[in-house]
């Protein structure tokens, strides 16, 4: 076991080394160079911005100097100091949102496994049911809907329209003087809609591959063996072939975390939550350029770790993994 | 059976194609079917509910929102072909190469696949126009840009699994070169696969086209999109409802329709497939 997750982090390395090219390329697709595109684009920026683009990418030297001074520099964690009136280094900005939005990914993450797998297992069993249908109709319907634009009709509905939740923030204004308790049912309140419209992304795509699955396994020889031996229906279902559906579901999980993380630009940007998204958001609008490539790049990183727990989960639950 | 008829037979691939041809003829006849002009600034009518004279109300600047939201569909229809178009050929490009070659050539373009799914692609795509202007053009090119990999991983298969079979052997018995085989025997094969891999693109390059707009990162306003127009709903959000209701209707059954017809065509090409 721990050879195989050896041999998965070796894989990373790679890949890591990757990310890091195809961010510091990402910058070199504007043209001309980045201080000339700062002067002509940014009315803010000013002689001293120029100064520290320059000094911060070393733009005097050749271009593998480059890469491989940024490259030293990130791995002292140092990404650079942010162009936004704080001055403060990217690394802190980052690190002080970062766990708001992994709270938010992780419980988004919980509601999807939570909903998905029993529709999606459900629909299966009962294939061509009313309830297969119906939420057939529902999945197809909702990898069209726009997650942003379900956010705003369930701020106008739940929000506004009944009142029942507050629509932006993580906190009311009169949280310090809460008790604990309060202040807990408070911050619930304010997570309701922001993880609900996150996870929402999530549950089409795992609730359809879960049914496919289920599907699958259920016309497998040993389901016939264990029916042709008596088994109760539901030992049959719940035992043999619910626990052989759910081992890949761990790597769907993995793969849907780069688009969780994607959309917590939308969702943090409309419910005002100060996690990385909403930095992320404000980086890129205020052209903070060290912010920017900093969070492109933990991004990736995330997504990278998240596979890589997705693949080891699976392989501890599943021994046929790691052997081959 | 042969395509067209399974495809005639699937009711649901015919309404999606109903509804993709309904918004090739709105995008087509915008300026006839449009009740105003989309840029008319109307101050004594601002924030109209929806009424008789302006079926779907008006916006901040009193401008006619069912007007907006019908040039707004000439706008989602540009930019879904134009990014999927260049995804498509990307992704054609690198997966028939990696298919039809095979070894290093093969493990440089899809590592390089892998390295690009690391990450997130809406992430990808902001940090990219933080560089660059968001203007339309570029909106096109990023989205493309970034939604290539799927349809290289789809070549590729494809063309492994061709490349073996007779009639390329036969091919380059004959002296054909691997342009080609390429290009003539192989590609004309994985069409089908491309074809609904190019469908379903529209749809999801439409789906970010809004959510760029929406974030004021994609087209800019004055130009009409679906997305622009629920930015001020939700500006507007506790006066305004139907600034925010309709546009996103209009995303939700356009993405309907192209994901509707994708899998109609998928389901035409290879019964076998029908779920």
């Amino acid at each position: 076991m721990l050879k195989y997750a050896l041999k998965r982090i070796l894989f990373m390395i790679p890949l890591l080394l990757g990310i890091t090219v195809i961010c510091f390329f990402v910058m070199r697709l504007a043209p001309g160079s980045p201080v000339d595109l700062e002067t002509q684009m940014n009315p803010k920026s000013s002689l001293e911005m120029k100064e520290r683009l320059k000094t911060l990418y070393e733009l005097d030297k050749p271009i593998h100097q480059q890469y491989w001074s940024w490259l030293k520099k990130l791995g002292h964690g140092d990404l650079g100091i942010s162009f936004a009136s704080d001055h403060r280094p990217v690394t802190a900005k980052i690190l002080e949102r970062l766990p708001i939005t992994i709270l938010l990914e992780f419980l988004s993450l919980l509601i999807i496994v939570a909903i998905a797998i029993p529709i999606g297992v459900l629909s299966a069993v009962h294939q061509d049911s009313l309830f297969d249908k119906i939420t057939g109709i529902v999945v197809f319907i909702g990898f069209a809907v726009p997650t942003f634009w379900l956010a705003l009709l369930m701020m106008i509905f739940f929000g506004i329209h009944l009142g029942w939740l507050p629509i932006s923030g993580l906190r009311s204004l009169n949280y310090e003087y809460m008790t604990p308790w309060a202040q807990f049912v408070d911050l619930a309140r304010h997570l309701v809609l922001p993880v609900f419209i996150s996870a929402f992304g999530g549950l089409a795509g795992l609730s359809r591959y879960m049914r496919a699955n289920m599907l699958e396994v259920i016309r497998q020889d040993y389901i016939m063996t264990a029916r042709a031996k008596g088994l109760s229906e539901r030992d049959v279902i719940y035992k043999h072939a619910l626990r052989n559906a759910l081992l890949p579901a761990i790597t769907i999980l993995g793969l849907s975390i780069p688009g969780l993380i994607g959309g917590s630009v939308i969702f943090e940007t409309i419910f005002a939550i100060p996690g990385m998204g909403q930095l992320f958001y404000m980086a890129v609008m205020a052209r903070d350029y060290p912010t920017v490539m900093g969070i492109l790049l933990i991004g990736a990183i995330l997504t990278l770790v998240g596979n890589l727990i997705a693949d080891v989960s699976y392989a501890v639950a599943d021994p046929r993994i790691r052997i081959s | 059976m042969n395509f067209w008829e399974t495809f005639y037979k699937n009711k649901l691939a015919l309404t999606g194609s109903g509804i993709v041809l309904l918004l090739f003829l709105l995008s087509l006849f915008a300026p006839w079917i449009a009740p105003y002009d989309p840029g008319q600034i109307d101050l004594k009518n601002v924030l109209a509910s929806p009424s008789l004279s302006h079926l779907f109300g008006t916006d901040q600047l009193g401008r006619d929102v069912l007007s907006r939201m019908v040039w707004g569909a000439r706008i989602s229809l540009k930019v879904g072909f134009a990014a999927t178009g260049v995804a498509i050929l990307i992704g054609t490009l690198l997966g028939a190469a990696a298919g039809y070659y095979g070894g290093w050539t093969d493990s440089a373009i899809m590592r390089f696949v892998d390295i690009m799914l690391c990450f997130p692609t809406f992430f990808l795509i902001l940090a990219v126009i933080a560089f660059l202007e968001p203007s339309i053009w570029n909106i096109m090119i990023i989205i493309g840009l970034t939604g290539w990999m799927g349809v290289t991983r789809l070549v590729r298969a494809d063309f492994i699994s061709l490349r073996e079979r007779d009639f390329v052997q036969a091919a380059r018995s004959i002296g054909a070169g691997d342009l080609r085989i390429i290009f003539l025997h192989i590609l004309p094969n994985a069409m089908a696969s491309i074809l609904v891999a190019a469908t379903l693109g529209i749809a999801g390059a439409i789906l970010t086209e809004s959510a760029l707009s929406f974030l004021g990162i994609g087209v800019q306003p004055p130009t009409p999109s679906w997305g622009n127009i629920l930015t001020a709903g939700k500006d507007n959000i506790d006066i305004a409802w139907w600034l925010s209701l309709y546009p996103g209707l209009a995303i939700l059954i356009t993405v309907v329709g192209y994901n509707l017809l994708g899998e109609g065509i998928r389901d035409s090409l290879d019964p076998r497939l029908k779920k």
